[in-house]
């Protein structure tokens, strides 16, 4: 536990020594903003939820969490420092989740920097501030999804940019999963077990059930076992190929 | 201890160290002596847990490095090839990242860290992002963060690779004053940095152990071992003259220096008695220890398969 929190930390401060952090920060915060009042017409609705807001942090996550995820084990490959963490007396799991962590630790940051938009709502109308909460929470569980996947990508290459690629194709397979551009792929072939197996791998239907306020056991489960499965894979291709 | 037994590491076809046992004791220096691509880095990289082995297994102070890898990684400290640090950070918040990740925590952190950037001349640089310093400081780093938790067995890849002779002549006093009871292993295609610093030797070419003595033992190897070369201003002449004496075997003649070598003993006292009896001008004559390149060209010439990673 001890080595994971290290792992954390020096990969924490690593986010604050360069700009990437700020810069993030930054692009975030104004692509809801974007997101929520203009595309989503949070004034227009006179609703007062943040519905508008939660509705594209899906589309929002798909570009954005690989581009965080990218560096985590690409960045160790190309500069050779993954040789120096990984025969320090830390297991491949403590690293691989320690990583991990700050990732998604920052990203809750990113989440909860959004409170001005929380707030407007508040003060224009009388929202229901649990399922709002619901929502956060749900959009976290669905970062730190996708961020386990483009953790595994990025496990996979030295080249940023290939890692990128392939997490935002993988998300965008799990985000899609539920919908006729993904499922037209399995139906007519596959037995109906698999097809209603993949379709209910949905990010998308798993958020939306949780953002209508909702946190169902089955959903957080859903996520857990998201995140789970793909640090493990992580650190299975990671021992496989940690010398190439 | 370190105890390889018969360690192997193949990429498909390619094997890159090929079935090497060798054990090191508490205050030995060896030195890792090969071509590049010779299996030194896979070696060093097998016996501090980065890569597996095909076959074969090593034993760190008894702890085997795949039933017991944290136990055997927790004895050793490492360089690795390039020294990489995450340069973004400082060098004091990297050095204190390593000890807490080396299990040391509270004030045991910033005791050790002081302690390695003393021994390794930080003071100056401590609040500095390690990407903004020189080659030097940046290889200093990669020792401090090596020897923090003073361990027993050090493990260093090149470590004077790329710097220049003051910094090498400093690295090189580094280790040898650490040498006392620990165990220390270098690699290096540096011929003079093994006989500055190793009390042993082991020539690895294409992944195999082609000699282990020590220095002194394989510089005797060489053919020039007890020769003696004269700078005279008529070589030729006297080459003749001093092929005819009994304790010659052969004399050659290079850059216009005359090198006899022995057929037994008392070949220098010899030459320098034909040189006062023929009168010759010498401007040099000197006995000649044996060449260092020279063996290792001899023990790895056509062992060099192809290029390892």
């Amino acid at each position: 536990m001890n080595a994971t929190l290290t792992v954390m930390r020096r990969e924490l401060t690593g986010y604050f020594a360069t700009p990437v952090a700020y810069v993030f920060i930054v692009i975030f915060l104004v692509m809801t903003g974007v997101f929520t009042f203009y595309l989503g017409g949070f004034y227009e609705r006179g609703i007062a939820d943040l519905d508008p807001f939660f509705r594209f942090h899906p589309w929002l996550y798909l570009f954005l969490v690989p581009a965080i995820a990218m560096r985590l084990w690409a960045e160790e490959r190309r500069a050779g420092t993954i040789e120096l963490l990984l025969t320090l007396p830390l297991s491949l799991p403590q690293a691989v989740v320690g990583k991990f962590l700050a990732a998604w630790l920052f990203l809750g940051v990113c989440l909860v920097l959004t409170f001005p938009t929380w707030i407007t709502v508040n003060y224009l109308g009388s929202p229901d501030n649990g399922a709002i909460l619901a929502a956060y929470i749900g959009s976290w569980l669905m970062a730190g999804g996708m961020l386990a996947i483009g953790s595994c990508m990025s496990a996979l290459t030295r080249n940023q940019v290939i890692a990128f690629i392939l997490s935002v194709v993988a998300c965008f397979v799990f985000l899609l999963s539920g919908l006729p551009v993904i499922m037209d792929l399995f139906t007519g072939w596959a037995p109906q077990v698999l097809v209603d197996a993949i379709a209910g791998l949905s990010f998308l239907a798993h958020f939306a059930d949780i953002s209508r306020g909702v946190i169902d056991l089955r959903d957080l489960v859903y996520f857990v076992l998201v995140i789970a499965f793909w640090l493990v894979a992580n650190v299975i291709l990671l021992d496989a190929r940690k010398g190439e | 201890m370190i105890e390889a037994i018969s360690l192997c590491k193949r990429y498909g076809v390619f094997t890159a160290v090929d079935d090497l046992s060798f054990q090191v004791e508490p205050g030995q220096v060896l030195g890792f002596l090969g071509p590049n691509g010779a299996g030194k880095s896979t070696t060093m990289k097998m016996l501090t847990g980065f890569l597996t082995p095909t076959s074969g297994t090593a034993r760190i102070q008894g702890h085997d490095i795949l039933d017991d890898s944290l136990a055997a990684r927790r004895c050793l400290g490492y360089l690795p090839e390039g020294a990489p640090c995450y340069g973004e950070m400082s060098v004091s918040e990297f050095l204190r990242f390593v000890a807490r990740a080396r299990g040391l925590d509270g004030a045991a952190v910033s005791g050790a860290v002081g302690a390695a950037m003393e021994r390794l001349n930080l003071g100056g640089v401590v609040h500095q992002p390690i990407e903004t310093l020189s080659k030097g400081f940046k290889r200093r780093v990669g020792l401090a963060q090596a020897l923090l938790h003073d361990p027993d067995v050090l493990i260093l890849d090149e470590p004077t690779d790329g710097l220049d002779p003051n910094q090498k002549h400093e690295v090189r006093r580094l280790i040898q004053d650490m040498s006392g009871d620990k165990i220390i292993v270098i690699s290096t295609h540096i011929l003079e940095e093994v006989e500055a610093v190793c009390n042993r030797v082991m020539i690895i070419a294409g992944g195999r152990l082609l000699a282990d003595d020590t220095p002194a033992a394989l510089v005797a190897r060489s053919r020039y071992h007890n020769a003696v070369t004269v700078v005279l201003d008529n070589p030729e002449s006297a080459a003749s003259v001093l092929s005819e004496l009994p304790q010659v075997s052969r004399a050659e003649i290079r850059d216009g220096a005359l090198t006899v070598f022995p057929a037994g003993e008392g070949l220098f006292g010899a030459v320098t008695g034909a040189v006062e009896a023929n009168g010759w001008s010498v401007r040099e004559l000197r006995l000649e220890n044996g060449r260092f390149d020279e063996v290792f060209r001899t023990i790895t010439q056509g062992e060099t398969r192809g290029e390892a990673a």
